[in-house]
């Protein structure tokens, strides 16, 4: 299926990444080409087929619902561009 | 021979006897690495780390607490978060990330006593087949036939890299379509991705996760089975990683396969295949007879929809995985103009931080999973690959226990020769190794042969399930028989 400029920029705007008007032919372009290399799956009988989950049936490991670390408050901070008071900042987000 | 060029086998060994110290060692492979910045593989290097671990090291092979590991000088792929240490994906989006903890992997290999020499190039967010998407510019490979620089290949480019250039004496990389083995290819080393979940994945930025797995790259299969059993093992803060023990690798290479099945599926002969591929392939087939393998041509029907299955499930994964760099927690936040909110934040900050192709695989991946188009992309790719998956299985069932085919469809290409390319014909890279990340298989490359202009090619041995142990076997069969000993001749 062709991607046109307004899905691509639907697309830009639903993954949260700006991309300029005048790059929005280009990037079209290339999904189009993407996404028609994935038509061949058109091809295949699906019917009665469940989607793979993993290599060998395992039903996969719980572990006990107890704390095993916190009050690594400056820890999770450290790398933080903008970090006040303990917390993250943002931008305002409610007016 | 400089100690930098060994093996980790005759390092371990060496370094048991008190031939060398783990010191001496690391400072070998310091000063290769140093030698070596045209190949720009090591990107953060850390060698007062390095020079720490390996007297501690030398402590415990002094007081007989040696571990296979001990005292190994290792390079660690960019995507493995080292504490303290940059750990950017190759990435802007994660520049300046230095990590509070430590991945499971690194931290067994530290508890196993390996030496961490520094962080290693790769493509960004292992996104790409040449490491040319890194935001640290292009990887080198060493080896090389006229003025043009080669690509080591991706997404461990790096890695790849530096083992061929005797840098370190292995590296960690990960393998999400073929990242450790078509590096390893291109470069004439070893690589292996296990079975998915015999490796943690905690701690490794995540790309697609149900395809990614670490593994080892080394120079030969024997070092490849004692860096393997090193990383291997159950974690609990990975739910995905196997509770199952991890037998003795190294023990299983007794280089018996009397009486073996090798499946050569008919399906991996594509069309425009490169005769010197063909031949080798021809090679590797004559060399496991003449080791006592019955050889049987088998059928893997769903192959051809190995690639776009791949291309929808890896993207639309990442596209999730990804969605985390939005500029709050760690990494790079774009700087704002007046009167913009939270929602330019996250688009100016991802549109700075992820290059190209990092952009468009999460915008491939967010459409395949958008509404109306779930079914018709993304849970039709599961569905094949449940098929792809099948095809295996069946072939597995019928007595076959390994399987044989050509590790890449070309020797390595130039730097910059696919720029203008479709960014489709780059994936065209993956078509030998997909299908083993999609089935979940372990699946090692192995150096066989020279192509006509002198650059190494590899072939691909496909295991059973949680049968790395054969599988490493096999590799090693193909690996002595080939006897390939041709090094990249030192130009940098």
């Amino acid at each position: 299926m062709a991607i046109d400029i307004d899905t691509a920029r639907k697309v830009a705007k639903l993954a949260r990444i700006r991309v300029e008007e005048a790059d929005l032919p280009k990037l079209a372009g290339q999904l189009s080409g993407i996404l028609g290399f994935m038509e061949q799956l058109n091809e295949v009988d699906v019917t009665g087929v469940e989607p793979m989950t993993s290599v060998t049936p395992m039903r996969l490991k719980r572990r006990k619902d107890e704390v095993k670390d916190g009050n690594i408050q400056a820890q999770v901070l450290k790398n933080a561009p903008d970090a006040r008071e303990g917390f993250f900042a943002v931008p305002k987000v409610v007016e | 021979m400089s100690a930098n060029t060994w093996t980790i086998a005759t390092a371990r060994d060496a370094l048991r006897k008190g031939e060398i110290s783990a010191v001496d060692l690391t400072m070998s492979c310091l000063t290769a690495i140093d030698a070596g910045d045209t190949l720009n593989a090591f990107v953060h290097k850390t060698p007062e780390l390095a020079l720490e671990q390996a007297r501690d090291a030398d402590r415990r092979l002094k007081a007989g607490d040696a571990p296979a590991m001990c005292g190994i000088p290792l390079g660690i792929k960019d995507l493995f978060c080292t504490k303290g240490v940059p750990s950017q994906a190759a990435s802007n989006i994660l520049k300046g990330f230095k990590p509070e903890y430590e991945s499971t992997v690194t931290s067994k290999l530290f508890d196993a006593g390996a030496v961490m020499l520094g962080k290693l190039n790769m493509d960004e967010f292992a996104m790409g087949s040449s490491n040319e998407t890194s935001a640290y510019g292009n990887a080198v490979n060493p080896w090389r036939v006229d003025d043009r620089m080669l690509t080591p290949g991706g997404s461990s480019g790096g890695s790849a890299a530096a083992v061929a250039a005797d840098l370190c004496l292995g590296a960690t990389g990960t393998d999400t379509g073929g990242s450790i083995r078509q590096p390893a290819a291109f470069t004439g080393i070893v690589g292996i991705k296990p079975t998915y979940g015999r490796v943690s994945r905690w701690g490794v930025v995540a790309f697609a996760s149900s395809l990614d797995q670490a593994g080892p790259m080394t120079k030969t299969v024997r070092d490849a089975a004692i860096m393997l059993q090193a990383m291997s093992g159950h974690d609990d803060k990975d739910s995905t990683s196997a509770d199952i023990p991890v037998p003795d690798f190294e023990a299983a290479l007794t280089g018996d396969i009397r009486g073996k099945v090798i499946g050569i599926p008919k399906e991996y002969r594509m069309d425009g295949m490169p005769a010197e591929i063909e031949a080798l392939w021809q090679n590797g087939i004559a060399m496991l007879k003449d080791a006592g393998a019955e050889v049987r041509d088998i059928s893997l029907p769903h192959t051809k929809y190995a690639l776009p299955a791949y291309y929808v499930i890896a993207p639309a994964e990442a596209s999730s995985n990804l969605a985390r760099y939005d500029g709050v927690r760690y990494g790079h936040r774009a700087k704002l103009s007046a009167g913009d909110g939270i929602t330019e934040m996250y688009e100016k900050t991802r549109a700075e931080g992820f290059g190209p192709e990092v952009q468009r695989r999460i915008m491939v991946g967010t459409y395949v999973l958008s509404a109306g188009f779930y079914d018709a992309y993304y849970n039709r790719a599961r569905k094949v690959r449940a098929l792809i998956k099948r095809d295996f299985e069946q072939v597995f069932a019928d007595g076959v226990d390994a399987i044989l085919t050509p590790a890449t469809p070309s020797a390595a290409f130039g730097l910059g020769e696919m720029a203008d390319a479709d960014p489709v014909k780059m994936y065209l890279n993956d078509v030998f190794t997909v299908t083993v990340n999609l089935a979940g298989l372990p699946g090692v490359a192995v150096p066989v042969g020279l192509d006509a202009q002198g650059l190494p090619l590899g072939l691909q041995l496909i295991g059973r399930p949680w049968d790395e142990a054969e599988l490493l076997n096999y590799a090693h069969v193909l690996e002595s028989r080939a006897g390939f000993v041709a090094k990249a001749e030192k130009w940098w």
